[in-house]
């Protein structure tokens, strides 16, 4: 009983080191990554020689260079963040479809938000002043009584302007 | 009706007892203020965009670290003649000019001129492989973040800076130099008397 | 010869443009109605005589004139003859002649009207549209001029470029021409830039009437905003179909499955769209309620200098873009007119500012008019965000020297939610009555459309469940849908019931009797769908890429492309192509057979890649070819699987509609309902919904 029980158990175990092997080997194994894993990286990035055009969709020489070292540098193993730093270390902030949001560049970001708050607030004030006067108006029409009479003559002749015209 | 047309045709409201009117001032001043700094940055644009590279003046200083290793830093070479050519590995023109400057080199490294390679956004892998293609021993390494680039304001590549014993800018020429050009220039600066150190 | 007619008369409009602006501010200022006459018939005959210029440019174009430096640029041998002619704005040159031209027009069409009700105005309207006049017209005859030629100066390197002959110049004919960048030739070519110069100089129109009102001391009457109402919607329709046309041709050439890159070329025609928009609603309010008259001239200003400052953009090359014209020396004289533009509008807008106070009452802050002014605040919210990121790379490299991109995840990622907020508002706001709505009445309004919306999404989100972000603007966009259509059924249902008539009488008499209103949920409804095609680009679309032998297949989203072979042949218009055939699959099933390509245009020696498209009802398949090895066995292709993108095309013809309806005058004798010029102030109103 205690002999199968041992060899059971060196199974389970020889099995596990096998499989673990197994997968690490896997991993160690270099993959050509596709195109689509390249355009993943690529879509963020701008090319840096062409105005305005992102490197995923690019047709020049260059960018097909850029491309092919994606690719390798995602062969190597680095991640996406990696190869995009390495991206800017060599060529420059403008190769970032999104501006960073450090430094001065947070402006860009920061501005744009203060604006619609800005924004908001202001017509938060002016419809409140505009509210605001039209109770004033009701206050004083309410304080002058003679007006009401006209007033109501003037509706009434308006309304039955407005009803003819409706048909 | 009536009172309303006469308030609006007629009067002007006071300017002193009104707050209305202070916020107004400072709105007309603001708006204006945004408007003169808009046309100024655009000023600015128009000039930097109509400007050509830079080819007069002290040449701007830079610190360039070659594929190989080695470092040169421009403001050292004082008293020699420098020769800085942008290029890239993606540029057909470049290749046209790529065996006459090497050539220029070696003729020329040992009377005092150096020749700066400055390898504009390109990859490392195509960049090695040009300069084996070339057999090029002058020194040649990336601009890193493109900053030697704008600092020399170049509109394209390839484009060459002809820089004195003085460290003066001497003039660029823009596409790719063509026998005798570069020798004729070189000739020129080194004919030029040693900057008193 | 002709030219030389073409060159005359482009000269004297010149200097009839100048009469024009001069004499009609002097006639207007010292109160001298012959003056201004005359100055009226001089701006009238500078259409007639660009005209010419024009007809001579396209005749030249026609023959091939290689004589004339402009033909040389833009037209050659290898195009076809259709072509050719458009080619009359495919360069600097051309392209200003034609926008002068149009302008031209438009002051003709303007100043050929019955004054009687706006005679004060009219010596400032001259003056003003004159002087833009005269910039445009001055610029092609001295700076960018259609009628130059080659010359080769000896000595010089490069060819000269010269209307009148330099010193001991020879003249230089080149054997062919250089012809459009292959990129131009297109159908978008035909419709585009037309499109475009007449939305942007149509804003002209309402910009000299509301400077006019300013000079003449007439800005606290609304007479200007009812005179210019159907030239700013039909500036507007322009605008609009100009930059749907744009996104079509880049959709269509450009290869990268999109429409809309945000690029500051784009952005610039934009931000006019932006707070045109704007401006059309907020003069419904000053015409429903007398409100926001200096809104509106902060409006029609804004939008006007964003005109302006799209073309400077555009032809000066100050902010990077891949749509530069070459560039030239326009760009300090452009800065000068935009200077002058600014800063006169902005000092004229002050100096009138206090005469133009009016009375502002709000009933309630669930009103029509609380409304407008939300919406207004986040149209010129949006404009002001593509404005500063359009802007921020040159603050960038002013201040920190640093170069940056500021691209579309920027302007999506700060512009979405502003769109958001607006689609929702445009589903509420019609349903809110002027004046004051009870919330109670609007709850009861909403329940209808609300409910269909959740229904309507709850469908369509299972089938989209792998996409979650897309489902909130899914229900957006549905939750407007029916609103509006809720909008037309109450209409129709109480025609229906009242007079009997059946569904198509009582709907076409419903937006028979009150056109600006429907056509303007017509107009709504194309907005919806434009939407809806935007919001498949966001989040729906998928792509992928793959090299593949004979026989292989690549597959995403159920459909799987299998390449047969490859071949190359020449073809039309000096190019030669290499054209890949493939069959698209669908679940297994053959669909159809795609040949993408990429032709190669040999003078130019640029290449264009030609995308083989598959459209179903909202989704195009849109498959590229990338690369292939010289020896046809294995070929890179693309595929985009662009959900929903047929809608953006679709809403585009449907606010062409709406805005036909909405401008379509009424009927003689028939008033129409509701909108009244002046308001009536009476005192405590009973509300009154729509």
């Amino acid at each position: 009983m205690k002999r199968k029980l041992l060899f059971i158990l060196a199974f389970i175990l020889a099995a596990s080191l096998l499989t673990v092997m197994i997968v690490n080997a896997q991993d160690g194994q270099p993959r050509i990554p596709t195109d689509d894993e390249v355009n993943a990286v690529a879509k963020k990035l701008y090319c840096p020689v062409c105005p305005n055009t992102p490197l995923d969709v690019c047709e020049t020489q260059a960018c097909k260079d850029w491309r092919a070292q994606i690719r390798d540098q995602l062969a190597a193993g680095w991640s996406e963040q990696q190869i995009m730093d390495y991206f800017v270390q060599q060529y420059g902030e403008r190769v970032l479809g999104e501006p960073q949001r450090s430094g001065f560049t947070s402006m860009v970001w920061v501005l744009p938000l203060i604006a619609v708050l800005l924004g908001i607030v202001i017509v938060w004030q002016v419809l409140r002043s505009w509210r605001l006067k039209r109770a004033e108006q009701i206050s004083q029409e309410i304080s002058t009584p003679n007006s009401s009479d006209r007033i109501s003559k003037e509706l009434r002749a308006l309304v039955e302007k407005e009803l003819k015209e409706i048909d | 009706m009536a009172e309303n047309a006469q308030v609006q045709a007629g009067a002007q409201p006071t300017p002193e007892a009104n707050p209305q009117s202070r916020w107004t001032r400072t709105g007309v001043a603001l708006a204006f203020g945004i408007v003169l700094a808009l046309l100024s940055l655009l000023a600015w644009g128009l000039k930097k965009a109509q400007a050509g590279p830079v080819d007069s003046g002290l040449a701007p200083d830079f610190s360039l670290t070659g594929f190989d290793g080695r470092t040169v830093t421009l403001s050292e070479l004082r008293g020699q003649v420098v020769i800085i050519n942008f290029w890239a590995s993606w540029c057909p023109p470049c290749r046209e000019e790529a065996a006459y400057l090497e050539q220029t080199w070696r003729k020329y490294k040992d009377r005092g001129v150096v020749f700066i390679g400055v390898d504009y956004v390109d990859t490392n892998k195509e960049a090695l492989a040009y300069i084996q293609e070339f057999d090029i021993t002058y020194i040649n390494g990336p601009d890193l973040g493109t900053r030697i680039s704008q600092d020399y304001n170049i509109k394209g590549v390839p484009e060459t800076y002809y820089v004195d014993k003085k460290g003066q800018l001497r003039g660029v020429q823009i596409g790719p130099l063509k026998a005798p050009e570069l020798d004729q220039k070189i000739e020129e600066l080194l004919a030029e008397p040693d900057p008193a150190n | 010869m002709i030219s030389d007619i073409g060159l005359v008369a482009l000269s004297i409009a010149f200097l009839f443009s100048v009469y024009g602006t001069i004499v009609s501010a002097y006639g207007g200022l010292r109160n001298r109605p012959a003056w201004v006459e005359s100055s009226r018939n001089a701006s009238l005959l500078v259409f007639p005589l660009l005209s010419i210029s024009v007809l001579v440019v396209v005749y030249n174009l026609y023959v091939l004139d290689l004589s004339q430096a402009y033909v040389a640029d833009v037209a050659s041998r290898a195009m076809s003859t259709f072509l050719r002619v458009t080619a009359l704005w495919g360069g600097q040159q051309g392209s200003i002649l034609f926008w002068a031209w149009i302008m031209s027009g438009f002051v003709a069409i303007v100043l050929l009207r019955k004054w009687e009700r706006d005679r004060e105005l009219m010596p400032y309207v001259i003056a003003v549209s004159m002087l833009t006049t005269t910039f445009f017209v001055g610029v092609v005859v001295f700076i960018t001029n259609p009628f130059a030629r080659l010359w080769h100066v000896p000595g010089a390197a490069d060819l000269t470029t010269a209307v009148f002959q330099p010193a001991n110049a020879m003249p230089y004919i080149p054997e062919e021409g250089q012809g459009l960048n292959p990129l131009l030739r297109h159908f978008g070519m035909i419709g585009h830039p037309p499109t475009t110069y007449i939305g942007f100089t149509g804003f002209v129109i309402p910009f000299a009437f509301a400077m006019a009102a300013l000079i003449a001391g007439k800005s606290q009457e609304d007479e200007w905003i009812r005179t210019t109402r159907r030239w700013t919607l039909v500036a507007w329709i322009f605008l609009t179909i100009g930059l749907i046309l744009g996104g079509r041709w880049a959709y269509d050439v450009l290869g990268w499955g999109g429409f809309w890159g945000w690029d500051p070329v784009e952005n610039a025609m934009f931000m006019p769209w932006l707070t045109g928009t704007a401006f059309l609603h907020s003069v419904m309010m000053t015409e429903k309620r007398g409100m926001l008259k200096r809104w509106n001239m902060v409006l029609i200003i804004l939008t006007y200098a964003l005109t302006v400052f799209g073309t400077f953009i555009t032809r000066t090359g100050v902010i990077s873009s891949v749509h530069a014209f070459s560039k030239s020396a326009l760009g300090p004289a452009f800065f000068v007119f935009i200077g002058l533009t600014f800063i006169g509008s902005l000092s004229l807008l002050f100096y009138r500012w206090d005469a133009m106070k009016t009375e502002h009452h709000l009933e309630s802050f669930f009103s029509r008019e609380a409304a407008f002014v939300l919406q207004n605040m986040l149209f010129l919210a949006i404009a002001f965000a593509v404005f500063w990121g359009t802007v921020f790379p040159l603050l960038s490299e002013l201040f920190t020297g640093t170069k940056i991109t500021v691209g579309p995840p920027y302007f999506q990622k700060v512009t979405g939610p502003l769109f958001f907020a607006l689609l929702l508002l445009m589903g509420i706001a019609p349903l809110l009555a002027w004046r004051k709505q009870a919330a109670h009445s609007l709850g009861r309004a909403m329940l209808l459309p609300f409910a269909a919306s959740l229904g309507i999404t709850a469908i369509w989100g299972y089938s989209h469940r792998m996409h979650p972000a897309s489902i909130f603007g899914l229900w957006l966009v549905s939750f407007v849908l029916m609103s509006i259509l809720t909008e037309f059924w109450k209409g129709v249902r109480a025609r229906m019931q009242g007079r009997g008539e059946n569904l198509l009488v009582a709907l076409s008499k419903l937006i028979g009797r009150n056109h600006r209103r429907y056509g303007g949920y017509v107009i709504h409804l194309g907005v919806v769908m434009i939407a809806l095609g935007v919001i498949g680009d966001a989040y729906l679309k998928q792509e992928t890429q793959g090299a593949l032998t004979a026989g292989q297949s690549l597959t995403v989203a159920g459909y799987s492309l299998r390449f047969e072979g490859l071949k190359s042949y020449p073809g039309t218009d000096g190019r030669e192509v290499i054209e890949a055939d493939t069959t698209l699959f669908k679940n297994g099933q053959a669909v159809r057979r795609m040949q993408p390509r990429r032709d190669f245009f040999i003078v130019q020696e640029q290449p264009v890649t030609v995308p083989a498209v598959y459209a179903t009802a909202g989704t195009d398949i849109y498959i590229l070819l990338l690369a292939w090895q010289d020896d046809g066995r294995s070929a890179t292709f693309k595929i985009y699987i662009n959900s929903l993108i047929n809608w953006v095309w679709a809403g585009g013809v449907i606010m062409m509609l709406g805005t036909l309806i909405a401008a379509w005058p009424p009927r003689d004798g028939q008033k129409e309902t509701t909108y009244q010029l002046r308001p009536q102030v009476f005192g405590p109103q009973p509300s009154t919904g729509d």
